[in-house]
């Protein structure tokens, strides 16, 4: 026999279940227990860079909403720093760049205010378009879902992207990317998230 | 320190997307093969937290929603660590729980099991982890419930766990179980999980060395994230 490597295992993941909002999001389970919920607030008072807000509808393979989601976002500053010790730069005082939403028990909309981020560095000195990073896990999802939302104003951006340039099939880009509306004066962008079918939303496997 | 990359997620241990006992990921399971990525800067980091985002009272399930009493239920201690598969201590991230109350129902606007609500029970916690990856919770065993799968499908007693690490390609949400629930084997969510071993990694210990004497009982519960590469070779994340 061979040496034993002594690795551990990552522990395996399980569905987040229909009343995953007790844990992350009591308030929408409908009781109040914490002085703070997490994740409210994206990018704070002090951020540079365009206020924009990002909507949308998760999709499941019928094109029902699926109304019992929750989405994490994880997203760079104008300048494309990330808060944190490995993010490139300094970001400003209150910007986290981390949020948490869920999705209306009805519709199955949801939507959240934030910046819209910088180009971020990529590998080998390559600039990674303008991007927010979602993590989406609901009732019947086993393991979280990795994917990315673009921002359809960034169009050299984007075609340049070495991350959409990685998805073989030209047309599936598409569903990365989100279009942009006016609404009172502000950016809105619509990204809907296809978890199954025609246009399914592409998933990264990071 | 350079940018190092984590360990690429072993998919065999993790439950597949499409897992049709679970009848609900049939529907919501992607089909298309996920695209894999190496990791940059978006992936290698994550939220941080800090003490100022939680109160000290978080963790203690049994205190944290008073209406006049204790939730009734047997009070248990849930303690663990979390370390990553270098088994290396993951300090100061945030874990946050939720579950249902000892009659397995859910303080949820959603949830209408008639099992009784308890009115001191509100059923979530959350803490950062200390400088060994160290955690703990004082809240009550729950209960099984049924639910709507199968007609007569009910859930072990579990507690959902959702773990940040400290980047983004660490972030786990998974579910614990309780040694000796006879229930185990049969749920077809526990069985999305192809591989044993890793079902048995779910399963927290019963350990009467940190109970409470005269108080509350104690389990054990692990939880590995994924390890990150060491930097002695140069993968070049960054730069050319």
């Amino acid at each position: 026999m061979p040496q034993k490597l002594d690795y551990l295992r990552e522990t395996a993941s399980q569905t987040a279940g229909p009343y995953v909002h007790i844990g992350l999001a009591p308030k929408d389970a409908g009781f109040e227990i914490y002085g703070q919920e997490l994740g409210k607030d994206i990018a704070g008072p002090n951020a540079a860079g365009e206020r924009i807000r990002v909507e949308g509808c998760v999709l499941d393979g019928m094109g029902s909403p699926v109304r019992d989601v929750l989405l994490e976002v994880w997203q760079a500053n104008a300048a494309g720093h990330y808060a944190h010790p490995e993010g490139g730069g300094a970001v400003e005082d209150g910007f986290r760049g981390w949020g948490r939403v869920i999705s209306d028990f009805e519709t199955g909309e949801w939507g959240f205010d934030t910046i819209k981020p910088g180009a971020v560095m990529g590998r080998g000195g390559r600039q990674m378009a303008p991007h927010l990073n979602f993590w989406i896990v609901s009732r019947g999802i086993n393991i979280g879902l990795n994917t990315r939302m673009y921002f359809t104003d960034e169009e050299s951006a984007n075609a340049a992207d070495p991350v959409l340039n990685l998805i073989e099939w030209e047309h599936r880009r598409a569903t990365l990317i989100a279009a942009r509306a006016m609404r009172d004066g502000i950016p809105v962008y619509r990204f809907d998230i296809r978890l199954q079918g025609d246009d399914e939303t592409v998933f990264f496997d990071i | 320190m350079k940018p190092a990359e984590y360990y690429q997620r072993d998919r065999t241990l993790h439950p597949p997307a499409y897992a049709p006992d679970y009848k609900t990921s049939v529907s919501r399971s992607p089909r298309l093969p996920l695209i894999s990525l190496q990791n940059s800067a978006s992936e290698i980091t994550g939220p941080v937290f800090g003490h100022r985002d939680i109160d000290p009272l978080d963790n203690d399930l049994v205190r944290n929603f008073p209406h006049g009493g204790d939730p009734v239920g047997e009070r248990i201690i849930l303690h663990g660590r979390v370390l990553d598969e270098n088994a290396r201590p993951v300090p100061k991230t945030l874990v946050e729980i939720w579950q249902a109350n000892a009659s397995g129902r859910y303080r949820h606007r959603k949830d209408t099991y008639l099992g009784a609500l308890d009115p001191n029970f509100g059923g979530c916690g959350r803490t950062l982890t200390d400088d060994n990856g160290n955690y703990f919770f004082r809240t009550i065993k729950p209960g099984a419930y049924p639910w709507r799968n199968w007609v007569n499908s009910w859930r072990p007693a579990h507690i959902h766990v959702s773990v940040f690490g400290s980047a983004f390609a660490q972030r786990l949400i998974t579910q614990l179980y309780f040694e000796g629930d006879p229930l185990i084997p049969h749920c077809p969510i526990v069985k999305t999980i192809p591989d044993p071993e890793a079902i048995e990694q779910l399963i927290a210990r019963l350990d009467l060395n940190a109970t409470i004497p005269l108080d509350a009982i104690t389990y054990k519960f692990d939880i590995v994230l994924r390890g990150r590469r060491s930097t002695l070779f140069e993968n070049r994340l960054e730069g050319n």
